[in-house]
């Protein structure tokens, strides 16, 4: 079960692996992700599906790599098995004709923002992308979204492709355009989720962001994912990871993203010298 | 019953009590007086018969006790570590009327040790001993074991509701699939309670024991997000579902989302199940700091004082609302923190966690309380003392007051009846509001024990054998 079928470096630090895992494909949703543990003695992380093949009974995951897991994860070559593989998890994205539709997408966010363009758009929305990264070669999923979106905004840190600044000022212009914005969705890291949801609040745009705190068994058991959403506790691994963008509690978020750091690094170190040693 | 000192115990994970010695298991069985109305029987949710099998330890048979306790109770070295055997069979044992009831709990536990130990491989063991042989449930049943042949059933979670209910109807000539969520099988077993009160090694021999049947594990496999229950009924004639409690509760306090505040459940999964105190050759990490609180005062909140004792803590303090006589913990596990110095602090509540420039908890106010009026379990209530409030330095806190039914079946099931609470509702025969569909331990009674997992997985096993069995 779960053998990586493709491999490919997407750019430095980014790698999609196509892994055969049929019973998820074919449950699988825009919005949701899976649990990967790529070793036995790594931990157990999440993922979003970036697509599923139900004919093929494949799904492919495309992460950054930052630390340990996603370290032991990249790996792994085409034919070697993935320990475990839990999914699809998480309430999928809630796909309906909605109008004009803006899916942002920052860094691996990117990837992650492909399905819900797909769906949204054969739903018959209009849908613009903006996707940014911090330069040209970071960038992933052009050609793709291109195809896919009605539009397509490209924004670089420094400006090495489309417009030097962030994907939040993409937004502020586009609004500022007059053009009629029926939902925004935002997909990266937190401070860029953050950034467009102050933009869109002082227009009363609906935002939806997907949320990506730390998780552990991703089904309601354990309930490191908590975040607080209008005022209420939530677990983003099963009544999220999806929420109104305008109700999160941003700062609390980014605190609690930030409770192993430390030790991370060590479990980083280790499995750096592991892997040099082969 | 011989134990570990506290000084020795507390540097480990293994086990603290070192079990009978043959001699000492046939003197204490002696102490049984075998009344010919055993109430003990009565307290024993599975309703095993413990004259039957005392009288047999006694005699120093201990295979036929084993294979006497086997007729009703397939996990005994489980039961006989775990079972709050004060308030079951022991508190109903007349000798305990006048002095110390017999230590039933503490045989049951001997005699499946011995077994283990002396025929270590599950399939012979079982085989010798013919487990069970044939049980009181197969007896009362007539059963053509053609027609059972290419039955299946889907059993959902591998805790001991699920692999008991899984068990009984192979050995019923059932074909089983157990679906789990989580990548290792055992539920809490596994998971929530420690090395040290219940080794590993022993839940593994369960779980083959069951494999050994012909019951197929599925791991990886949430059901509800990967098949319905709906889908489920396609391919199966029955489905239990045994997803036991998730939901950790929280006390909707300031600060309780702080780093360095954990949910007992997380706490013990990281280092249960995936080995955080072996980190980093695991990659999991814990935090455990010097000084760490505890709130609550059941076998979870016990279970994690004593694990942070031995990941290192200098001082675990226990911050409980009402009194020791109100903590529903095993006594036993109560006496045994007590010893290896955990710190109680009683009529205790905290009310607000406070945090240190970087974010991380650093106080617990907490707040004096006096009891009260019994409340509607028959227990005195706590009240607040006004103006007590009070604040313990700390840099861990674990909360540890208790988890809902996993809402996530419920959730994906809409025909499935629950109550406000979460509970999943059955009929006495475990029947839920969904014909061929059953449900039992912790996703029907909320945070229960293991004894009433397993009793449920066995009433449904029979309901689901006669629903299926003898008609069709
Ligand atoms: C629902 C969900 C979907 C996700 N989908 C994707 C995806 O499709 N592709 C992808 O690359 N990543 C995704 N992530 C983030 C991914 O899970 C983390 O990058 C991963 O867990 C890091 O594991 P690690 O052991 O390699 O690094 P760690 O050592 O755990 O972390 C390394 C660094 O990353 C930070 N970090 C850890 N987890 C997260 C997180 N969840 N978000 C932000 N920072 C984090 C740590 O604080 C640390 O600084 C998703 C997260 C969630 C919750
Ligand atoms: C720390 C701790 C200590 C305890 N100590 C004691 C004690 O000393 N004595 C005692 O009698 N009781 C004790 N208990 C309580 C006892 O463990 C439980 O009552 C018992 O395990 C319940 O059994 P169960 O089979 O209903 O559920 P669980 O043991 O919870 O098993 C449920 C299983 O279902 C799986 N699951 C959940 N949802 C799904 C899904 N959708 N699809 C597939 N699988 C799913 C879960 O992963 C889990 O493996 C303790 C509990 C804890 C947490
Ligand atoms: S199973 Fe539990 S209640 Fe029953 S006899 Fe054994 S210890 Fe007592
Ligand atoms: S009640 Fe006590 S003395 Fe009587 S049979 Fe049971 S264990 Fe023996
Ligand atoms: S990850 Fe454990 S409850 Fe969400």
């Amino acid at each position: 079960m779960f053998k990586i079928i493709k491999k490919e470096k997407l750019n430095e630090s980014v790698t999609r692996l196509i892994v055969e895992a049929p019973h998820i494909a074919r449950a699988a949703r825009p919005g949701n992700f899976v649990v990967v543990i790529p070793a036995e003695n790594a931990e157990r992380i999440p993922l979003t599906i970036a697509d599923a093949d139900k004919e093929r009974g494949t799904i492919s995951i495309i992460f950054q790599i930052v630390g340990a897991t996603t370290r032991v994860l990249d790996s792994l070559k085409v034919g070697d098995e993935i320990a475990h593989l839990l999914g699809p998890l998480g309430v999928p994205s809630h796909i309906a004709k909605y109008g004009t539709v803006v899916v942002i997408g920052g860094g691996v966010g990117i990837a992650e923002i492909y399905p819900a363009v797909k769906a949204l758009k054969s739903a018959g929305n209009k849908v613009i992308a903006i996707i940014g990264a911090r330069c040209k070669d970071l960038l992933i999923f052009e050609k793709e979204l291109r195809t896919e979106s009605s539009e397509l905004k490209i924004t670089t840190d420094d400006g090495t492709c489309g417009r030097k600044g962030f994907v939040s000022d993409e937004l502020k212009d586009l609004i500022a355009s007059g053009e009629k914005i029926d939902l925004v969705i935002a997909v990266g890291p937190v401070p860029m989720m953050k950034v467009c949801c102050d933009v869109t609040k002082a227009h009363n745009i609906r935002t939806v962001v997907s949320l990506n705190p730390l998780i552990l068994d991703a089904t309601g058991m354990c309930g490191i994912c908590r975040v607080t959403v209008g005022g209420k506790t939530k677990f983003a691994c099963v009544e999220g990871p999806e929420f109104d963008g305008h109700e999160v509690d941003f700062k609390e978020l980014t605190e609690r993203l930030k409770a192993y750091k430390d030790v991370e690094k060590r479990a980083d170190e280790h499995v750096c010298r592991l892997l040099s040693n082969g | 019953m011989r134990e570990r000192s506290a000084a020795e115990r507390i540097r480990d994970f293994q086990e603290v009590p070192l079990g009978y010695t043959p001699e000492q298991a046939i003197e204490e069985a002696k102490r049984c007086i075998q009344c010919k109305n055993p109430k003990c029987v009565g307290g024993c949710p599975v309703e095993i018969d413990i004259t039957g099998f005392l009288k047999f330890v006694a005699e120093g048979d201990f295979a036929s006790a084993a294979e006497k306790i086997k007729e009703t109770n397939a996990l005994p070295a489980i039961c006989g570590r775990v079972c709050p055997q004060e308030d079951q069979c022991e508190k109903e044992c007349i000798l305990g009327v006048k002095g110390e009831p017999v230590a039933i709990g503490s045989l049951e536990r001997f005699v499946a040790d011995w077994e283990r130990e002396s025929s270590p491989r599950p399939s012979t063991r079982y085989a010798r001993s013919g487990h069970p042989s044939p049980s009181k449930m197969e007896r009362g049943m007539n059963f053509d074991d053609s027609r059972k042949k290419g039955v299946r059933i889907a059993v959902v979670g591998s805790g001991p509701a699920g692999l008991t209910c899984a068990g009984d109807l192979a050995r019923l000539g059932y074909q089983v699939t157990i679906f789990e969520s989580l990548h290792v099988t055992g539920g809490v077993l596994t998971y929530g309670i420690p090395e040290f009160r219940l080794p590993k090694a022993i839940v593994n021999l369960e779980v083959e024991y069951v494999k050994s049947l012909g019951v197929e594990i599925k791991t990886d496999m949430l059901v509800g997000n990967v098949y319905t229950i709906e889908e489920l009924l396609k391919e199966y004639k029955a489905v239990f579902i045994g997803s036991g409690a998730g939901l950790p509760k929280f006390m909707n306090i300031p600060g309780e989302n702080l780093d360095g505040v954990y949910s007992a459940n997380e706490y013990l999964f990281r280092v249960n199940m995936m080995k955080a105190w072996q980190f980093p050759e695991y990659l999991t990490p814990v935090k455990i700091g010097k000084r760490v609180a505890v709130v609550g005062g059941g076998n979870v909140a016990m279970d994690s004082a004593r694990v942070s004792l031995r990941l290192g803590a200098e001082e675990v303090t226990i911050l409980y609302r009402r009194t020791h006589d109100e903590m529903p913990a095993r006594k036993e596990e109560i006496e045994r923190a007590v010893e290896e110095g955990i710190v109680f602090k009683i009529l205790t509540l905290p009310i607000k966690y406070h945090a240190n420039n970087e974010g991380w908890v650093s106080e617990a106010e907490c707040i004096q309380m006096e009891l009260g009026e019994p409340d509607s379990s028959g227990r005195r209530r706590p009240v607040e003392i006004p103006n007590s409030n009070f604040k313990i330095p700390i840099d861990t806190v674990i909360v540890a007051i208790g988890n809902s039914p996993n809402p996530l079946v419920p959730h994906r099931t809409p025909n499935l009846k629950t109550e406000k609470w979460g509970g999943v509702i059955v009929t006495a025969a475990g029947l839920t509001s969904i014909p061929g569909v059953y449900a039992g331990g912790d996703i029907v009674r909320g945070a229960a024990t293991v004894i009433s997992a397993m009793g449920d997985g066995k009433v449904a096993a029979k309901a689901i054998h006669s629903f299926l069995g003898p008609t069709k």
